[in-house]
């Protein structure tokens, strides 16, 4: 079957829509993605039909909705190569790396160290600068190439005895850049440590295998991967989650509770208490099975035909001024489709409501990534950020609102 | 865009009696106002904008109408440009500027753009 963009847009009805008179270019997925037909069936179908709580349920709807959580865990599972008893459902990649911190970082100690790097989304740096001041650990951070990369020739420097865990963002949501995780398993568990990786602008671009990419743990949202809000995943090994302590107490997380005393159940239920996100687990199920049955070598290729013609559009308007500073690769090469840039003498928020005035969705602001942006001089970008849905017309209106934005603003 | 380029009254006051920085959290914008007093009254104003051109141009028109007037005036002033921002009527004199700003009520994610400044503003009044 080959990919047909055409065939894939109309599976998501938001595309359909207008906003402000202009039909709707919708380029913020590295914020969050739409959903096609398929997940938005999947959730209402549950929540018409199987609506219930999970676990302790007696009645069929409950079977029925636990089973159908159970089957997104394993949806997810197969998605990244791993166990099902290995995948933690949270509310997102922000809940899974808090979680990390919390119990796997709660076994640190005053003096051990953590290394991030000045690519990190906030929701990968503050947990840890959490845990510094509860626990004293050292956080080192490794620099970032002009080209927006992690700079992992500096990797070795940075590890030392003390080294626990590296903590890298796979596919940074302003550069695009994609971390060549393999090399940086291999000097992170050179050092005896283990290596922490934010999936979160990785996943709705295939299925991986999270063990062979030499990750210990990884953490992910389904918002930006087709699926609904409020649901995500922390993957690591059983034995890793086997010594770490719950994060969160409460209901569906125990084995038995008495006045004195509560035994905990083994994971991954011991992460998840309370009552979970069903129906969101539901659509994330039914986005991962979505996107395994597309065409991916295609959507690749798509993609990139389509972040080429972006970056060609923004040099073709700089037109050799200057202007215009992309944030990111110059090539294609190990780089997801995110086009972050600045344009000297207008701010990205102006820039991102004139833009909206043609239609086109795009995000403006320093992206949760304050320090990404200091170490580039900036307080903020514009930024492009495609999915598989997207089309040439969309890069086109984003090239004609944009010369109309540097017209009117400089 | 004229109020957003006006550098009347742009830059640091030396000596003054009141200033305060505050930062957007939703965009990293940051304004700082410097104000020296007369007994209660702004006499002199300035504004520095790292920010948005909305941002700079409420600075601006903040700063050209500011002069004279106390924190009860500028809290005035600050209800009058919220109710323009739901919509309603645009600010009587001094602050009719602000009319220019009508647009922005159909923006919600712009409204904290506009009233940044009379944040500043209130936080340097709450240090004197």
């Amino acid at each position: 079957m080959m990919f047909d963009p055409g065939m894939v847009r109309a599976q998501f009805p938001v595309l359909a829509r207008t906003v402000r008179d202009a039909p709707l270019h919708y380029l913020d997925n590295a914020a969050t993605s739409q959903m096609p037909h398929a997940v938005l069936d999947a959730v209402a179908h549950h929540e018409t039909h199987s609506r219930a709580n999970v676990l302790r349920g007696v009645h069929t709807l409950a079977e029925e909705a636990t089973d159908a959580y159970e089957s997104a865990r394993a949806d997810v599972a197969r998605y990244l190569n791993a166990e099902p008893d290995e995948v933690v459902f949270t509310s997102g990649a922000t809940g899974a790396i808090n979680l990390a911190a919390h119990s796997f970082g709660g076994g640190l100690r005053e003096g051990d160290e953590i290394v991030l790097s000045d690519l990190e989304h906030h929701s990968n740096i503050v947990p840890w600068q959490m845990l510094r001041q509860r626990t004293g650990v050292t956080l080192k951070f490794l620099p970032v190439t002009d080209e927006g990369r992690i700079d992992l020739a500096r990797l070795d420097s940075m590890l030392g005895p003390r080294t626990r865990l590296v903590s890298l963002v796979h596919v940074s949501n302003v550069t695009g850049a994609e971390l060549n995780a393999r090399e940086a398993a291999a000097a992170v568990h050179a050092a005896g440590a283990k290596l922490l990786l934010d999936g979160a602008q990785r996943m709705a671009h295939g299925p991986l295998d999270v063990a062979a990419l030499g990750a210990d743990f990884y953490a992910f949202s389904g918002h930006k991967m087709f699926a609904p809000n409020g649901i995500g995943a922390l993957w690591t090994r059983t034995d890793i989650l086997d010594a770490m302590p719950p994060f969160l107490g409460g209901g569906e997380m125990i084995l038995g509770v008495t006045r004195e005393h509560t035994e905990y159940a083994p994971p991954p239920r011991r992460f998840e208490a309370g009552t979970p996100p069903i129906a969101q687990a539901v659509g994330l199920g039914a986005a991962i099975r979505w996107i395994e049955a597309q065409e991916l070598a295609g959507v690749e290729s798509h993609l990139k035909a389509l972040t080429a013609r972006a970056l060609d559009g923004l040099a073709a308007l700089d037109n050799g001024r200057g202007q215009i500073r992309v944030l990111g690769p110059a090539g294609l090469q190990e780089r997801l489709p995110v086009v972050s840039f600045s344009v000297e003498g207008a701010h990205p928020h102006d820039i991102c409501q004139i833009l909206d005035g043609h239609g086109v969705a795009t995000r403006g602001g320093h992206h949760c990534a304050q320090v990404l942006m200091e170490r580039f001089g900036l307080t903020g970008t514009t930024r492009a950020s495609l999915a598989l849905y997207n089309d040439a017309a969309d890069i086109d209106a984003f090239l004609a609102g944009l010369d109309d934005a540097i017209r009117r603003l400089t | 865009m004229a109020l957003a380029h006006d550098e009347t009254r742009a830059g640091r006051l030396d000596g003054a009696d009141a200033s305060a920085t505050v930062d957007n959290p939703l965009c990293g914008d940051r304004v700082t106002l410097d104000v020296r007093l007369d007994g209660g009254k702004i006499t002199e104003i300035a504004h520095h904008v790292r920010g948005c051109a909305l941002c700079a141009a409420s600075a601006a028109a903040l700063s050209a109408a500011a002069e004279g007037r106390d924190a009860d005036s500028l809290r005035s002033a600050r209800e009058q440009i919220a109710a323009l921002l739901a919509g309603g009527a645009p600010p009587g004199a001094p602050w009719e500027a602000f009319g220019a700003f009508a647009p922005v009520a159909a923006y919600k994610s712009r409204h904290s753009c506009v009233t940044l400044p009379f944040d500043a503003l209130d936080k340097a009044f709450a240090g004197t």
